[in-house]
């Protein structure tokens, strides 16, 4: 379960020692933009040994490496794999190419670890005009894909255009990315919320982001992180709701019958899959079935 | 008309009979700001008296001319409930004969009231005074708000100097200390600087660790069964505990809980809970900023209060017996949940009691919020260098990588486990944090006492020893 992936600067071991502490589902350790060139390899052996020495029981690591057309990657890619993080983050994905590059060299080295294949999950980052529209065939790209992020910064500078709070300026590719995921079967990202002062805007951006379809969202503030947890939790509303849907789909088959009313709406089987997802992840969150 | 008046500090010296071996007492309230301890030790330096023991309810920073003293005698002893880390640092290297005296901020005025520690001359530093020397902290520009250190010393010092830059005509009306303790009053330029008796706002931590440990621990106070209608509640002027506060404060107005009081030394933020509804009345035995001291004197309901009713444990009674709940820090703390706040991670007394184990012996939950390591020391040792508070006394330690709830109250585990919280045996906890830390090196002490930590109730609880190597 990934509600919230917060953002740790690889730079920085203080933050990345606490990384566990801060209440996010899963940390990414940065490799990438956070770092300046010249402390590339200080950032990776300091990322390397966090994941080698630390304890992130319940919080899965996910490293960003550095994009495939740096000469830094393959390096990361090195370092990083033995430790069997939880998934890479690659940057600046624009085609299926790219990810079928990063996957061929990942398995490669899987192969030189005595790795099973695809032990390690990738997620592309989409963050180009490029990479949006060809959403649906990097996530289909390879099995190695187990999301695709939308990072909304780079997005915008590509696109020309300003970012905005409001974010219509991405309302395009929040959409189209999470139509992309959920046909090739993966999770989908939403982008940062970057004005770490604004607890009303982080809120609002999260709910969008979930009624649009993303399955959590990432954050660049230990800040955001428990809101974005509770927007994408289900509420008791919701658990309740989900278990009298399947008590009443029990009951419809009891009786035999195909389909069946609760307060007046007919139960068919979206309703009952949206049901069984909200029990799911209620039970992953150890909520307890609540009184009825 | 009557007057208390007298020309100079350096005359009232003289009117109250002063002599060699006897004991001066101060007040804390103007903090780092405070000019008058300094003006009247050096009156006294100057006069030749030698062998004083001063009393002060604290000592800060800007009080080092009193190393001066010490070296020439004019200060043998020094009881004192707090000590700043320059002044600890030659403490501890052991530049007084006798060892430094510290106790609580309730022990303190229990020891003078029940003549334990008798005061000769008591020096008040008063924001606003009249002539007679009713007095009060709550206006003038050296304002400080609350005064309640000093009723002690008011009250049974032999004679009492009240020292002001504001004096009004008698009488003052709203005074704290009453004519009928003073015997002179004295006028000077300025008792202290602004900026250092008061911060302008205080505020609360940015820091995501610091945020994640008050979440905790208004995590912990909403599920330990005591935040009801009535609720009381003390937490310090750290980040930390300013966060948790604030935190707490969401909590209480969601859920429409109304408390009975907020205690001790008052920052802004409790008077936001004051106002927001939060609790009935704020008892303020200091102010930390300048919000607590406009409310202290502008509404009723804030309340300011002696020493002796703050947390003595010979008053017929004590608010902090009725406290709820306490937020408060430490440098270290044992796997007995014993708890230092006297020295430093290398051995140099950098602090003090206060109000630490008043509030943790009277408190229903006492909580201590601490970082798992402050730069590479973990925070949780097998033995604390000096028990400040013993482990008795402390019901939960609040870290950013776990909760550790003292076996002694196995009700309030059961409470926060039920609630989901990270909760873990301090054991662990010290295991865990010694996996990214190392276990750290015991400190080497000396042999020499240079400090005994005297328990509220006035028995010895523990001995501060000197940091060898590094004599002055």
């Amino acid at each position: 379960m990934r509600r919230s992936m917060l953002f740790l600067p690889g730079n920085n071991p203080n933050m990345l020692i606490n990384g566990n502490c801060l209440g996010s589902d899963a940390v990414i350790f940065d490799l990438e933009d956070a770092v300046s060139p010249a402390e590339k390899d200080a950032a990776r052996i300091l990322v390397r040994n966090t994941i080698r020495y630390m304890d992130f029981r319940g919080c899965e690591i996910i490293v960003r490496i550095n994009s495939i057309d740096t000469d830094f990657w393959k390096e990361d890619v090195r370092a990083i794999l033995p430790h069997k993080p939880g998934l890479i983050m690659l940057p600046k994905t624009g085609t299926a190419q790219d990810v079928l590059t990063a996957d061929a060299f990942i398995s490669q080295v899987e192969q030189e670890l005595g790795m099973e294949k695809n032990t390690v999950g990738l997620m592309p980052l989409i963050e180009t005009a490029l990479g949006v529209e060809n959403a649906f065939a990097i996530a289909s790209a390879s099995s190695r894909v187990r999301a695709i992020f939308l990072g909304a910064e780079d997005l915008t500078a590509d696109l020309r255009c300003k970012r905005t709070k409001e974010s219509r300026e991405i309302e395009y590719a929040r959409t189209r990315l999470v139509v992309a995921a959920r046909a090739a079967g993966v999770d989908v990202y939403d982008t940062p919320f970057t004005d770490v002062n604004d607890d009303e805007g982080i809120a609002k951006d999260a709910a969008t982001a979930k009624a649009l379809g993303f399955t959590g969202k990432a954050s660049i503030s230990p800040r955001h992180v428990e809101v974005i947890n509770r927007v994408f939790s289900p509420t008791r509303k919701e658990v309740d709701y989900a278990y009298e849907v399947m008590e009443a789909i029990a009951l419809a088959k009891q009786q035999g019958k195909g389909a069946i009313s609760l307060y007046g709406k007919m139960i068919d089987a979206p309703i009952v899959a949206r049901a069984q997802q909200t029990i799911e992840m209620a039970q992953a969150l150890g909520m307890d079935k609540g009184e009825m | 008309m009557a007057t208390k008046l007298v020309s100079s500090i350096q005359e009232a010296i003289r009117l109250c009979g002063l002599k060699d071996g006897m004991t001066v007492s101060f007040h804390h309230h103007l903090r780092n700001g405070d000019y008058v301890l300094n003006l009247v030790m050096e009156e006294i330096a100057a006069q030749g008296i030698r062998d004083l023991t001063m009393n002060a309810s604290s000592l800060f920073e800007t009080h080092s001319p009193l190393l001066g003293h010490i070296e020439n005698h004019v200060v043998s002893l020094i009881q004192t409930d707090y000590m700043a880390a320059g002044l600890g640092r030659a403490i501890s290297q052991g530049i007084m004969e006798k060892p430094v005296q510290f106790r609580t901020h309730g022990g303190r005025p229990s020891d003078i009231c029940r003549g334990a520690t008798p005061i000769d001359v008591a020096f008040i530093a008063a924001p606003t005074a009249d002539p007679m020397g009713n007095c009060s902290g709550k206006y003038g520009p050296s304002a400080c708000g609350s005064l309640g250190y000093a009723f002690a010393d008011a009250m049974h010092a032999k004679k009492v100097v009240v020292i002001t830059d504001n004096l009004v005509p008698y009488p003052l009306q709203d005074w704290s200390i009453s004519e009928d303790f003073v015997d002179y009053v004295v006028t000077v330029d300025a008792i202290g600087n602004p900026k250092g008796i008061v911060s302008g706002t205080t505020q609360i931590t940015r820091d995501p660790v610091g945020l994640v440990m008050a979440s905790h621990a208004a995590q912990v106070i909403a599920n330990s069964g005591l935040l009801k209608d009535g609720f009381s509640f003390q937490t310090g002027a750290g980040g930390a505990s300013l966060a948790a506060a604030k935190f707490l404060k969401d909590i209480m107005l969601e859920k429409g809980i109304q408390g009975s009081f907020g205690l001790g030394g008052i920052t802004g933020y409790m008077v936001d809970m004051l106002q927001a509804g939060c609790f009935r009345n704020l008892m303020d035995v200091q102010c930390f900023d300048l919000k607590a001291v406009e409310s202290i004197r502008t509404d009723p309901r804030h309340q300011e209060i002696s020493a002796m009713q703050y947390a003595s444990p010979t008053a017929k009674s004590a608010v902090v017996d009725s406290l709820d709940v306490v937020i408060l820090g430490a440098t270290e703390i044992d796997t007995d949940f014993n708890v230092n706040v006297h020295t430093d991670s290398n051995g140099y007394i950098m602090g003090g009691s206060g109000g630490h184990s008043d509030t943790a012996a009277g408190a229903k939950l006492s909580m201590i919020i601490a970082p798992m390591f402050r730069a590479r020391l973990p925070i949780v040792t097998d033995r604390v260098q000096c028990i400040s508070t013993p482990g008795r006394d402390i019901d939960v330690l609040v870290t950013q990588g776990g909760i550790a709830v003292n076996p002694r109250n196995a009700e309030l585990k059961e409470r926060l486990v039920k609630a989901g919280l990270p909760i873990m045996d301090i054991r662990e906890l010290k295991e865990k944090t010694e996996r990214i830390t190392g276990a750290p090196k015991t400190i080497r002490r000396g042999d020499r006492v240079v400090a005994e930590v005297i328990y509220r109730d006035g028995t010895l609880l523990d001995s501060i020893y000197n940091v060898p190597g590094e004599q002055r």
